[in-house]
């Protein structure tokens, strides 16, 4: 692991992981990230940033508190702010967060909740909602409506 | 250029400015059907199975529905779907396609889903798959957008990407490349559904059908 110098004057230090770095395990830290390596198995940065550069590959899932991705990822994200698709990236996954950016070309596969308040819990699945009845019809009164939760994610 | 969707149209310029992108916008009556029976509703599943849209993804979470995306004529295209038929065609591996696209832990959960015209685009092998696998996606009154090419498409018909510009509106983004497979006549439309309990028809100008199918 490498650090690079300062980004600008509110992430004074970003650590840099560097094409030729591969990682299993748990990945945590507490100051910003660039990967552009290869990470197997989870990122938890909390109240910092991660950027995924463009020959970062990772198969993990993600917490941080804005994420950026040029590159690919492969597991679900929690954004505590933001999380951001570079038109070069690739997410498959599920996404968590108060706001989503995301750029003509990138590639998606998975869902996308926003949230208003940012949560500093682990990511978890949406808690089940009952759907009104409406144009959509009735629901029995109280019932809730399953989660879909992917459940393979190709390659 | 546009003569499949002549009509309604107009060039747009998207962004990003630096890469100025041009769209076709275009009145949609099956859209507005959907936005209407979607407006009101509180955190919505709705699939888009069309390619990556931010537009789409901003506009549906942005009435404050939960958006899911597949994009499955691109993963249709995988070269380890591709296989020989018995009678030396080349075809599609459909139970393949299936274990790897669409698969959710819960059946008939979505609330709404844009089809947009993908059947019209999809392998022959795996467009009633495709279908059976979205009924059990969709709730009961769940809903389903979807185009069809009429007859004078013609099969050089160029491929789309559907952008939701507004409640009754579409913007058109030529690309990627795909060839029309097949045009389905209404009765085809109504066999594919057959296992949903409404289908209603909007007849464009161009040379598009709009279909509002209800699970």
């Amino acid at each position: 692991m490498e650090m690079s110098g300062p980004k600008n004057e509110a992430h004074a230090e970003v650590a840099h992981i560097g094409k030729s770095v591969v990682v299993r395990g748990e990945l945590s830290g507490s100051e910003d990230l660039f990967l552009d390596g290869e990470v197997e198995g989870s990122i938890e940065l909390h109240d910092h940033h991660l950027t995924i550069g463009p020959h970062g590959r990772v198969r993990a899932s993600v917490n941080a508190r804005e994420v950026v991705v040029h590159g690919e990822l492969n597991g679900n994200v929690r954004g505590a702010e933001r999380v951001e698709l570079k038109k070069s990236a690739t997410l498959t996954g599920d996404i968590i967060t108060q706001r989503v950016v995301i750029e003509d070309g990138a590639f998606f596969k998975g869902s996308i909740d926003t949230q208003r308040q940012a949560a500093t819990a682990e990511p978890k699945r949406e808690t089940v909602e009952a759907i009104a009845a409406g144009a959509f019809g009735s629901q029995p009164s109280g019932s809730s409506a399953p989660e879909p939760t992917l459940v393979e994610q190709k390659k | 250029m546009f003569r499949k969707f002549r009509g309604n149209t107009e060039a747009v310029t998207a962004l990003p400015a630096n890469e100025p992108v041009e769209r076709l916008r275009r009145r949609s009556s099956g859209l507005a059907e959907f936005n209407h029976a979607i407006e009101g509703e509180d955190t919505l599943r709705i699939l888009d199975l069309g390619p990556t849209s931010p537009t789409n993804i901003a506009y549906l979470t942005g009435l404050g529905h939960k958006v899911y995306n597949e994009d499955v004529l691109k993963e249709s295209e995988d070269a380890s779907l591709m296989v020989t038929a018995e009678d030396g065609r080349p075809t599609r591996d459909a139970d393949r396609f299936l274990a790897e696209n669409l698969v959710y832990s819960h059946s008939t959960t979505f609330d709404a889903i844009l089809c947009w015209d993908t059947p019209d685009y999809l392998h022959e092998a795996l467009v009633k798959p495709m279908i059976n696998r979205i009924h059990r996606l969709l709730r009961p009154k769940g809903i389903l957008l979807a185009f069809f090419h009429t007859r004078d498409a013609g099969p050089d018909a160029p491929y789309y990407r559907y952008h939701i510009a507004g409640e009754d509106a579409l913007e058109l983004q030529s690309g990627p490349h795909y060839r029309l497979q097949r045009v389905f006549n209404n009765r085809h439309i109504e066999n594919l559904f057959r296992d949903f309990s409404s289908i209603k028809f909007f007849l464009a100008r161009d040379n598009v059908r709009e279909v509002l199918v209800v699970r």
